[in-house]
């Protein structure tokens, strides 16, 4: 168990291609944090530079204190899942596990209870005495869990491990990573694509974009208030709608819609609005609304999303099943879940009576 | 389907005959007695001669000392091809991981100098090489047959190769497994390669095996003949009217042609089996 401490990390690689900018975050002990962004982001380059296998330009990271840039990998007391497993093929599952101990000088009945352990955590106790190329995707990835485990490593070091699995392994597997975490309480980065993944798994989620921080938080923070443009349209699916407004006073006007703010609005002149397809409901007779016309339906049982225009602008909508779907509609939404950035740096703009709803969002889910 | 299934089979048994026909003729004929193959030529048929051959071709201690038996020549063949096939191996694995694996300055300059070499053959630098070994006094030993024909362009190639369809993540997964370059080396990387070191055990095998000219040059004590020299060694006894012991050189070709069979068939089983098993 321990802290992560990265401080001002920067990765520049030969060429002077710099892939990470100077990133500082603060992992407390226990703590599961997801690393998420699209490709290219730098996510994986920085969860390297923690692992040790990629050298750290500029900066410092601590692990429990101890400044680790010039540590090897093995010294660093951590342990790490790849995305293809990276399982030792022409050993034995039980040997993959107790490769990380031999070469420790573990005691031999320490490594064999370690094992024994962690195999009977993983449910893999059947496959010991097999080579991964016969376990499926699944059982290999737990095996490459169980290497991280029988470590008792203070860290635990993910690079989508989830990345090679069909769809409805992911799902389970991901509620397995989140109880072993729990169970164990060792201190998680977790690099992922996927936001899904980011949401259900993260205590806090850090969104990388172009090697930079664009926002830390808690995924409800994160999903209700993104700090940016981007952060808005990486998070949640479907992504939030982002429009061009104008802000006039209190008025804003979306393509040729106008709606009151009273009292929300943060500024006047351009804006890019985000609204989140729930929070858009069709509108009562006399309500003030988004004239929007309907382009086609996606169906998800239990309701299904609607996607359409607002003047030339793109804009999805989840409805209910009971609503009335027309060729044009009138969408009214929710004035305090509304989401102003500015238009040129993409970066939220916050009225102060905005903050308070968000308080509220953090505690209803329960 | 059904006529061509037909002509298949043709094909397939001219080309096995074609290659299988001289070797049997050599045997057949190996087993007659060296007056009879004198006066009628090879033979399709069964001598009857066998075992005097073999046995006199095996044991008799023959040569200008009169000390070499075909046997000696036998395992002198036998050290040649494994030492040989080893030490290239070995070699060949040290240089291509360091030149995969180590950020050397120069590694891939480094790698095309010795790819560079494939087009040498060992008769272009046979002089210079035993002049070297002369001069280390290596003549007439197995270190001089052996050490100077070790480095293997062919054999670093292929283990490059190799090497660099591995991926990054075992080493990864074993630098945090703590294990470092050798261990890494010894504990994973040598064990994948089983396939391709056992591809390479065959071919540096037959060609050592096979070599004539570099231990024909390096060796003058019989001691350390081999059975490619002990076959020119019998046909070259022509002492007065006496007739060339055919019957001989045959069982000796027969001989030599054994081990190499051997090693393909044996390790080719096993070749085939890693190929299918190992997934990387």
């Amino acid at each position: 168990m321990a802290s992560i401490d990265i401080s001002r990390v920067s990765k520049t690689y030969a060429g002077g291609n710099r892939a990470v900018h100077s990133i500082d975050i603060t992992i407390e002990d226990g703590e599961f944090i997801v690393l998420v962004g699209p490709s290219g982001c730098g996510k994986s380059t920085l969860l390297r530079m923690v692992a040790g296998l990629e050298e750290i330009t500029e900066g410092e990271v601590r692990i429990g204190g101890r400044v680790v840039n010039a540590v090897e990998p093995a010294e660093r007391d951590i342990a790490m899942v790849f995305q293809n497993y990276a399982l030792y093929p022409h050993m034995t599952v039980r040997q993959n596990l107790e490769y990380g101990l031999k070469n420790r000088n573990t005691p031999r009945a320490e490594i064999e209870q370690r094992v024994a352990e962690a195999a009977r955590m993983l449910e893999i106790a059947p496959y010991l005495d097999r080579k991964p190329r016969a376990l499926s995707g699944g059982q290999r990835q737990r095996v490459a869990m169980g290497r991280a485990i029988v470590r008792k490593p203070a860290a635990f070091l993910f690079d989508e491990p989830l990345s090679n699995l069909d769809a409805k392994l992911r799902v389970s597997m991901r509620g397995e990573i989140r109880r072993l975490q729990r169970r164990l309480g060792t201190t998680s980065i977790y690099v992922t694509h996927d936001q899904l993944e980011a949401m259900t798994l993260a205590d806090r989620l850090v969104v990388l974009n172009g090697g930079r921080i664009e926002q830390v938080g808690s995924p409800l923070e994160v999903y209700h208030e993104p700090a940016s443009t981007f952060v808005a349209g990486f998070i949640g699916s479907p992504a939030m709608n982002l429009m061009e407004g104008e802000l006039h006073g209190n008025r804003l006007a979306v393509g040729s819609s106008v709606l009151s703010l009273g009292g929300y609005a943060p500024t006047s002149g351009p804006v890019t609005v985000g609204v989140r397809a729930e929070d858009l409901r069709p509108a009562h007779a006399g309500e003030e609304a988004l004239t929007f016309r309907l382009d086609y339906v996606e169906e998800l049982g239990a309701h299904r999303l609607v996607h359409g225009h607002v003047g030339d602008q793109p804009l999805t909508v989840t409805l209910p099943l009971a609503a009335v779907l027309q060729d044009e509609m009138r969408l009214a939404a929710d004035l305090r879940r509304l989401h102003f950035f500015a238009r040129e740096t993409g970066s939220r703009l916050t009225a102060a009576g905005a903050a308070p709803v968000l308080r509220q969002q953090v505690m209803e889910p329960a | 389907m059904q006529k061509n299934r037909l002509s298949d089979h043709l094909v397939l048994i001219l080309g096995s005959l074609f290659l299988m026909v001289p070797v049997v003729v050599a045997f057949m004929t190996s087993t007659h007695t060296a007056a009879d193959i004198h006066s009628n030529g090879l033979s399709f048929a069964w001598g009857g001669n066998f075992i005097e051959t073999y046995e006199k071709v095996l044991t008799r201690e023959g040569g200008f000392t009169g000390q070499v038996t075909g046997s000696r020549m036998v395992m002198n063949s036998f050290i040649l091809g494994i030492g040989f096939a080893v030490g290239k191996i070995v070699l060949s694995m040290l240089a291509a991981y360091a030149i995969v694996y180590f950020r050397l300055r120069f590694a891939t300059l480094a790698f095309w100098v010795i790819f560079t070499t494939l087009l040498l053959p060992l008769e272009v630098r046979i002089m210079p090489s035993y002049q070297v070994m002369s001069n280390l006094g290596l003549l007439n030993s197995y270190t001089g047959l052996i050490v100077p024909l070790l480095a293997s362009a062919t054999g670093t190639f292929y283990f490059r190769q190799f090497f660099k369809s591995v991926p990054d993540e075992l080493l990864e997964a074993a630098r945090i497994d703590g294990a470092g370059p050798i261990k890494f080396f010894i504990d994973v990387l040598v064990p994948l390669s089983r396939t391709m070191i056992a591809a390479i055990f065959i071919i540096m095998f037959v060609y050592g095996w096979n070599q004539y000219l570099w231990p024909m040059l390096m060796t003058t004590d019989e001691r350390f003949f081999t059975l490619m020299r002990g076959i020119k060694q019998i046909l070259q006894v022509w002492i007065g009217s006496q007739i060339p012991d055919y019957n001989e050189a045959f069982a000796m070709a027969v001989l030599a042609m054994l081990p190499p069979v051997l090693i393909v068939v044996l390790f080719q089983s096993w070749f085939i089996k890693g190929l299918t098993e190992s997934d990387k």
